[in-house]
């Protein structure tokens, strides 16, 4: 499916969503509250059939996070990416790992480095950092005055 | 200097011929550090992009084995020197310290690059890298370098040989004395 006819097939499942331009995919922006049925459309509406979740990503833009999910299709080789608007003081978002196995351990390291909660997640504890560790390392406003020395 | 020839230490004592033979006029500890100096057997350890470099000076063009660094050993209990070749974060400093304390005397220690020397570009701002290795084990010799060329590794080696036939070979580096 080319990228004229995904956006026609988004705005029909989708239509709250906002299209992006200038990227190198076609991205939506969704709103978080309907992403875990839309995230069931896109892995199993016939055309789409986006099977494979590369990579989640969490950005701290301090006003807000926004969560980036990179979606392609083995089947019909297009690829498509989910953007999700969070709340800075408690980003909540519906976890698609019965969705996309694979996003169990994105999802865990998005929650580790970032404090970002899935609901709904099979095993939402710390990936890299150690179980006892308190914060968020890779939040904007992060800091460790026992660790860290600031610049 | 020519760093091979940097590396061509006549052997430390005099032969005195004799009939059928000769005599041999040296200092026991200048023998064993001779000897100790020039087959350091270095540990497979590297943990970031340092490794590759260190990979390289074992390698075919720049071939360490020239120096008498040789085998490469898997297991730090066969290893004399340990070459920290790359960042040592949080969670890799006590496995470094066991590596470490697995090795049988005497040992040594190269911190290779900015990160085992001091953290290098992690220093600043972050909440999970030692800021140099020598907080955590005893380092012989330090090389700069982001990642050091093979070239200032092999210098690096050729100082610490020449630390080792200098030194008393009673050196017991981190040990109980």
């Amino acid at each position: 499916m080319n990228k004229e006819e995904l956006k026609i097939r988004l705005a029909e499942l989708c239509p709250s969503a906002v299209l992006e331009e200038g990227g190198e995919w076609t991205t939506a922006v969704i709103d978080p509250a309907g992403w875990d049925g839309f995230a069931q459309q896109l892995r199993s509406a016939e055309g789409l059939e986006f099977d494979y979740l590369f990579c989640v990503t969490a950005v701290d833009w301090k006003t807000h996070f926004m969560m980036v999910y990179h979606l392609t299709s083995t089947v019909h080789r297009h690829t498509l990416v989910i953007k999700a608007k969070l709340d800075h003081e408690c980003p909540v978002i519906r976890s698609v790992a019965d969705i996309w196995r694979t996003v169990e351990f994105h999802e865990r390291e998005a929650f580790d480095l970032m404090g970002v909660e899935f609901t709904g997640h099979p095993d939402l504890r710390r990936l890299f950092m150690t179980d006892d560790w308190r914060g968020w390392p890779l939040r904007k406003d992060y800091d460790d005055p026992v660790n860290m020395i600031k610049l | 200097m020519d760093v091979s020839q940097q590396n061509m230490q006549p052997f430390p004592g005099e032969v005195h011929p004799t009939a059928g033979g000769g005599i041999l006029m040296t200092k026991l500890d200048e023998v064993i550090n001779w000897a100790r100096s020039n087959s350091l057997w270095p540990l497979v350890f590297g943990t970031s992009c340092c490794a590759i470099e260190m990979m390289s000076t074992a390698a075919a063009k720049y071939d360490w084995s020239r120096f008498g660094f040789e085998v490469a050993r898997a297991t730090p209990r066969q290893a004399d020197v340990i070459i920290i070749a790359g960042t040592i974060v949080n969670k890799m400093a006590p496995v470094l310290k066991r590596l470490y304390d697995q090795m049988a005397d005497p040992k040594y220690v190269i911190a290779m690059g900015a990160c085992a020397t001091s953290g290098g570009p992690f220093f600043y701002n972050t909440y999970s890298v030692v800021k140099g290795a020598d907080h955590v084990i005893p380092v012989d010799v330090y090389v700069a370098g982001c990642p050091p060329r093979p070239e200032a590794l092999l210098h690096a080696l050729i100082a610490l040989q020449e630390k080792i036939r200098r030194g008393g070979s009673e050196k017991i580096s981190g040990g109980a004395s």
